[in-house]
């Protein structure tokens, strides 16, 4: 049983950044693990520390103004591999949703499967959390799934977000896609024999 | 009758179930799995005491961590080492076919698939890796999955997935000289843009296209993530079943030509509609090479890096950090900036045709005194037909050597890594930050333009040796 995902305020970590893609999010020399596990450390890792491994101050996960449990990033989040330690690295570091305009498949896929939700604003509504978040980093947002809406709290504006209702339910009572496969063993072997 | 496209007819028929809402339960025919996307689906599959449901179905290659010079010895990084161990273990315990290091079989997955016959028109492939879309080359429908989807698909055969948007991107008129597939993909994805086909499966269709060879047809099906999309594919003709024929795991005999008769069922009907068409003219295709840090960021090779003023102002931080990144300044050329590392592989360029159009092009020159140049086959057949047709001996010559093969300084999970700051002309599918190594910097060209950066040490346009 994974974790349900309801309702979420937190502050925001600002990646004003487009075409973030899986190379940033995790390097692949440390894809080499064998688990889930321990990701989050080297979550952007080469944003973060320079080749010494000495922080960089100036990326924001490195700025202590900056914390919260939801990513903001510019267009075009998670493009390129299919690496789902992407997903985990972002999770493993603490986030549960990353709001963005616009997101690549596969790296969607693999947060919905990690209890990650990303949510998809207009151009418009992100660039508002951003002028937020950059005047006051106290500034909170709202994602709300049952409701399907974002609240950005500093100026009380929101949006709706798309989701598709499986995927809706699934993070919302914790099951995962291999329970409902696993439930359907009978209708593939079926379809086998039939095709 | 309803107009099917290409790929409606094939994903349609691997639709177990709609559900209601959500996405499509998809059959998948064929699987293609390695050693990093893996471990954490088998341990997955152990917690919860499962078994593999179709074991026929998936096929293994160790290829991403691999070193590219001793592989008889023990791979010296513990970490990387282990992770090789981990899949030998996994497919030995769930009952899989597995190609291990210095099997002749081994080699890049998504080389070794097709040049097997696993690889088929018609069927639904899928692999924890984004090149999957390589395999559409054969009119099948293939992506890249992530490590949860794995342990669906070996736990059930089946995937959930919406089903994407459909796109057809033609490419009409002739090639012209020196313009090799790669040029067309770069050339595309320049014009999409990294995101611009998400959200969407891309028929690649038209005159060009359909004069590119199998492995050309591969190059430019693997680099369709590169925009975004779901996966890119062809519909399969003679080109495809002059390759396929005889090929170990194609059918043979009898069902082969009943499966032919299949196939040719599948093209696109006349007035089947497409969500998006995109057409362009082969003869605007100029050899390529990329000036930023992603696959969209690409200009023929003779012309002008952006200026600062051509970018929309929501890009204009990305494009100078990718940049600054590169040593580039806006509005310059490429032309005579000098290099420092050649790679030709990847599942990108790892074919023989790539390594006989990299030798044909070097033979009679010898490699440039300040290039670093790793020639990577992309399995060992490759590297077999590579000796047995003498192309060794051509490379030789002029100055090269051979590698044994795997994933290498394409993403530079093992050894093979660009040293920070160098400049790298490399037949690969990204140039992201730290690609190739942290610090590298990447530009993407075809294997000609390679050829001609590394016999010259310089960004050199092929043509003015053809």
């Amino acid at each position: 049983m994974r974790e349900k995902f309801e309702k979420l305020t937190s502050t925001c970590v600002p990646l004003p950044i487009e075409n973030v893609d899986t190379d940033q999010i995790i390097p692949a020399r440390f894809l080499k693990a064998t688990t889930r596990e321990g990701f989050g450390d080297n979550l952007f890792r080469d944003w973060r520390y320079d080749k010494e491994g000495n922080k960089i101050d100036s990326f924001v996960l490195n700025n202590p103004a900056y914390s919260g449990n939801i990513l903001v990033a510019g267009k075009n989040f998670g493009s390129g591999s299919s690496r789902e330690h992407a997903a985990w690295a972002v999770a493993g570091y603490g986030f549960r949703a990353v709001v963005s305009s616009f997101f690549a498949d596969i790296f969607k896929n693999n947060a919905l499967n990690n209890c990650v939700l990303p949510v998809v604003v207009s151009e418009e509504f992100l660039q508002g959390i951003f002028d937020a978040v950059e005047a006051d980093h106290s500034n909170t947002v709202t994602i709300d799934l049952p409701e399907q809406t974002i609240t950005n709290n500093a100026t009380g504006e929101s949006e709706k977000f798309d989701i598709n209702p499986y995927k809706k339910n699934c993070l919302m009572n914790g099951f995962d896609d291999i329970d409902y496969l696993l439930s359907k063993k009978s209708d593939i072997e079926a379809w086998e024999k039939n095709r | 009758m309803e107009k099917k496209t290409l790929f409606d007819k094939i994903w349609d028929a691997h639709v177990v179930s709609k559900i209601e809402g959500g996405p499509n339960q998809l059959y998948i025919d064929r699987h293609y799995l390695h050693e990093v996307t893996s471990p954490q689906a088998f341990a997955g599959m152990r917690e919860r005491n499962l078994s593999v449901f179709r074991p026929e179905r998936t096929t293994c290659s160790p290829d991403h961590n691999i070193p590219t010079l001793n592989q008889d010895k023990p791979i010296s990084d513990p970490v990387s080492r282990n992770q090789v161990d981990t899949l030998m273990k996994n497919a030995k315990d769930f009952g899989l076919t597995v190609y291990g290091l210095l099997n002749p079989k081994n080699g890049i997955i998504h080389v070794i698939g097709p040049e097997n016959g696993y690889t088929q028109p018609g069927m639904t492939i899928v692999c924890g890796d984004s090149h999957t879309s390589t395999h559409g080359a054969m009119g099948a429908v293939a992506f890249g999955i992530g490590t949860s989807e794995v342990e669906m698909v070996l736990a059930s055969q089946c995937v959930l997935q919406p089903k994407p948007m459909k796109m057809r991107i033609s490419v009409e008129g002739t090639l012209n000289k020196g313009v090799t597939a790669k040029d067309v993909a770069l050339y595309i994805i320049s014009k999409m843009t990294t995101g611009g086909a998400t959200g969407y499966f891309v028929e690649f269709a038209g005159s060009a296209i359909r004069s590119l060879t199998m492995e050309g047809r591969m190059t430019l099906c693997n680099m369709s993530i590169e925009m975004g999309a779901r996966g890119g594919m062809i519909a399969p003709d003679e080109v495809t079943f002059e390759y396929l024929k005889g090929r170990e795991f194609a059918p043979q005999g009898e069902a082969w030509d009943k499966a032919v008769e299949e196939w040719k069922k599948l093209p696109t009907d006349e007035g089947a509609v497409f969500d998006k068409e995109v057409v362009f003219d082969a003869s605007d295709i100029a050899p390529m090479i990329t000036y930023g840090t992603n696959p969209g960021m690409g200009m023929a090779i003779d012309g002008n890096i952006p200026s600062l003023e051509d970018i929309d102002a929501a890009g204009q931080i990305s494009f100078e950090k990718s940049l600054g990144y590169m040593n580039f300044a806006p509005g310059e050329k490429l032309i005579g900036k000098s290099i420092d590392y050649v790679f030709l592989g990847s599942c990108t360029n790892g074919r023989i045709e790539d390594f006989r159009a990299f030798a044909n092009f070097v033979k009679g020159h010898k490699k440039a005194d300040n290039v670093t140049a790793w020639l990577v086959p992309g399995s060992w057949n490759v590297e077999k037909a590579i000796r047995a047709e003498g192309i060794d001996k051509i490379l030789e010559e002029a100055g090269f050597e051979l590698r044994q093969p795997g994933c290498s300084a394409c993403l530079a999970m093992n050894d093979d890594k660009i040293p920070a700051g160098k400049y790298a002309v490399s037949t690969s599918n990204r140039n992201f930050e730290g690609r190739q190594g942290p610090g590298a910097r990447t530009m993407l060209a075809s294997p000609l333009v390679a050829a001609a950066a590394a016999i010259t040490g310089k960004i050199t346009d092929p043509r003015d040796f053809m």
